[in-house]
């Protein structure tokens, strides 16, 4: 088995890819537009909903026993779906899962699909695939279509173009879809893509999309959208072709009361999508007469693995920590170095690749926690980038990796009194050639990183401890009279001294 | 109440200052304050960073010391969130031979016990305002652990609006990141510099003198990043603005 995301096993690491995307401008004021917008209109429908706490209780409850009993749910899926006149396909990996597409593609005789935005067939590098075999893949998505026709990469997991402002829109309608005259003015943009998108809803007879949820126990697929795209490939080709990740699976049609309510309201800010299609196998005379499902695995069993990290698995995808992150909303979604980017991309992302690749997501975040307070089926983010990070640590090849010996050796300093106070007096005395008029500007190695940016004041002349000595010399309170722990117990007890 | 003080290693190394004025202010109230130089580090930059096996015996250091205190003043909210948040999961999840059984249940026994600086005067002593006089603009950020773990609330700012003689003023997107996180602001040193940049726009458009939280390492960068441009505005720990009063700026002025 291969594990692939995209292209994310060659992606630089976050902080070199970050360094162009900060010195785009214009980037950077779309992404802060846009995401304060619908953080915006979020915070307004979550507002107003009295049991929104209860939902995502209810989220979570849902999706983490869902998770529990994933064999025997996916296996209920796919009898109900294939009872239902559909066609169940189990894949191990991207290329597992993009040799199944390839091969139906070719099997109903086709050389062009039209799909609905599917973050997972960018996981698996669908397109590239079908691609490499003569096959034309068209997004049907407003922002997947600016962002194929761009040549670019999606940025975001519910706005894929969220980097792109109209201007720019403007300018690859002119050039992709031969418009010189064409206008920024939105209702002109979208009439250019209706025009652009009609011609292959009517025309291409294979349709690809993902799902947003599994439903267990009738065989019913969900998937919700704003543009009414979705509809037309879900109901107008002649053969549909799902590809999903084991984890979109629910127990029972009911559940869908609760994330119908937790979905739109955190991704797009809205109390109900536009369009909400659910279906159930194939029907004679009504919509494609031939559906496959795709259930794909491509690392998702180890994450389900780890007991500390599978609540990952929960995520219904709307993009909610994205846009409340402080360190996205920075650089925007291409620094991820994957189709899944944000918090929820963070975590991911290393784990489907088993934390051999993307080593660096993890540490993207200042561990803020404003992720966590926004996910609708509440994910601990912060809780899991710390335990990833634990397992990048504990990866660490080389023992002389400076980071590793600095904490290492700061570690030692904290177990033990007299170390503690023996480096704040060696940094008093040895401060001295970096300090210039009372503060650091310009400090070496890893620390530099602080100053490049920021100043900080020299190490006081006396520590709060020494001023607490001192005062109860001169008569001030004075340190509790039986210590409430002796300093050579403690020595014992940490196994240090 | 006899208050144990838990100061942080930063604070004591890099801000002596803070701890003194939580120490004037908790006597000013009338309570006893008690400081073990046993203490160092609650673990938190080494359990952030990946280093976890490292963050254990600073936990039981922590422990040991403080598990006959009444009370733990903590002036940090990210060190009590270290402890909040990870504490009990640490100690049920020891492994290896220095496996200490009973440790769960210090921890349990400890924690309730454990309080950041303002919590510990809204929530357990019940007082908002300390008398202070501090005679300045300032402007409170609030810090991510003080908000989305310790839910402090408004418990800070109203104990901030009694103080006599201050211009309080809000920050816009008080409750967004400044970017600091620890380790995060080296090793993502330029993404941090971005957050930091918007915080610092923000903290400049107060028109305040002064910008204060309930976490010094906060404001180190924040206050880092002013100074680099020599912007005018000073930092205080929110307890040194709560300690000085009226006399004793009486005080300062004879001298």
């Amino acid at each position: 088995m291969t594990v692939r995301v995209g292209e994310a096993d060659q992606a630089p690491s976050f902080q070199k890819a970050a360094l162009p995307l900060l010195e785009d401008a214009q980037l950077r004021k779309n992404v802060r537009h846009a995401t304060d917008v619908i953080t915006y209109k979020r915070g307004i429908v979550v507002g107003e909903t009295p049991d929104w706490q209860q939902l995502r209780t209810a989220g979570s409850a849902i999706k983490a026993h869902t998770l529990r009993y994933l064999n025997e749910y996916l296996v209920q899926f796919e009898k109900a779906c294939t009872a239902a006149g559909g066609h169940v396909h189990w894949a191990s990996d991207a290329d597992e899962a993009n040799r199944i597409i390839v091969g139906l593609v070719q099997q109903y005789g086709g050389n062009e699909v039209i799909k609905i935005k599917t973050m997972t067939s960018e996981e698996i590098g669908l397109n590239e695939a079908l691609e490499r075999e003569g096959i034309r893949a068209h997004e049907t998505d407003l922002a997947e279509v600016i962002v194929q026709l761009g040549g670019d990469k999606s940025s975001h997991i519910v706005a894929p173009a969220i980097h792109k402002n109209r201007s720019q829109v403007r300018q690859i309608f002119r050039e992709r879809m031969n418009l010189p005259d064409l206008t920024d003015d939105p209702e002109e943009l979208t009439a250019a893509a209706r025009r652009y998108l009609r011609e292959k809803f009517l025309r291409v007879p294979i349709g690809i999309c993902g799902a947003n949820f599994l439903v267990a126990n009738n065989g019913s697929v969900c998937i919700v959208e704003s543009e009414g795209n979705g509809r037309m490939c879900l109901t107008l080709p002649k053969v549909l072709i799902s590809i999903a990740g084991i984890e979109k699976t629910i127990p029972r049609f009911e559940d869908l009361e609760v994330f119908l309510q937790l979905l739109p309201r955190s991704a797009t800010g809205e109390r109900m999508n536009p369009y909400n299609s659910v279906w159930t196998g194939v029907r004679e005379g009504d919509g494609p007469q031939h559906f496959h499902v795709v259930l794909l695995d491509n690392g998702r069993t180890g994450i389900l693995a780890d007991a500390e990290a599978r609540q990952t698995l929960q995520c219904i995808r709307c993009g909610a920590c994205l846009n409340t992150c402080p360190v996205y909303r920075q650089t925007g979604g291409h620094a991820y170095g994957s189709s899944y980017s944000g918090p929820i991309g963070a975590i991911v992302t290393p784990q489907l690749l088993q934390m051999r690749e993307a080593q660096s997501l993890p540490y993207a975040s200042s561990l803020c926690g404003a992720c966590y307070e926004v996910c609708p089926v509440k994910i601990n983010i912060p809780e899991v980038l710390i335990h990833l990070r634990g397992r990048v640590v504990r990866e660490k090849k080389s023992a002389l990796d400076p980071e590793a010996l600095a904490m290492k050796t700061a570690a030692m300093i904290f177990t033990s009194r007299r170390r503690f106070e023996a480096a704040q007096r060696l940094g008093r005395i040895g401060q001295w050639p970096l300090v210039s008029h009372g503060w650091f500007r310009n400090l070496p190695g890893m620390l530099g990183n602080w100053t490049r940016v920021r100043d900080l004041r020299e190490l006081p002349e006396q520590t709060f401890r020494a001023w607490w000595k001192e005062r109860a010399k001169n008569g001030g309170p004075i340190e509790p009279s039986t210590p409430l722990r002796s300093a050579r117990k403690i020595a014992q007890d940490t196994g240090h001294d | 109440m006899r208050v144990s003080l838990f100061i942080t290693c930063y604070n004591d190394t890099l801000f002596p200052a803070t701890g003194q004025a939580v120490v004037r202010l908790l006597e000013r109230l009338g309570h006893a304050v008690e400081f073990d130089p046993e203490q160092t580090c609650c673990g938190q930059m080494h359990y952030n960073t990946g280093y976890q096996t490292e963050a254990m015996p600073l936990l039981r250091r922590f422990v040991d010391i403080y598990k006959d205190a009444e009370a733990v003043c903590v002036p940090s909210s990210s060190c009590v969130a270290m402890m909040r948040d990870h504490y009990p999961k640490m100690a049920s999840e020891q492994t290896g031979l220095n496996r200490d059984p009973g440790l769960v249940r210090a921890v349990d026994e400890l924690l309730p016990r454990v309080y950041e600086l303002t919590e510990l005067l809204v929530n357990r002593l019940g007082v908002e305002d300390v008398g202070a006089y501090f005679p300045h603009r300032v402007t409170y950020h609030a810090s991510c652990h003080s908000q989305r773990s310790l839910h402090l609330g408004d418990g800070p700012l109203r104990l901030l609006r009694k103080v006599r003689g201050i211009d309080l003023v809000d920050l816009p997107n008080i409750d967004r990141c400044c970017g600091f996180g620890g380790t995060f602001a080296i090793k993502m040193g330029d993404v941090s510099a971005a957050m930091l940049a918007e915080k610092m726009k923000d903290v400049e458009n107060t028109g305040a003198e002064v910008v204060t939280a309930v976490d010094t390492s906060c404001l180190m960068h924040i206050f880092g990043g002013l100074h680099r441009q020599r912007a005018g505005v000073r930092m205080a720990h929110i307890a040194e603005i709560l300690a000085p009063t009226e006399s004793d700026r009486l005080e300062e002025a004879e001298a």
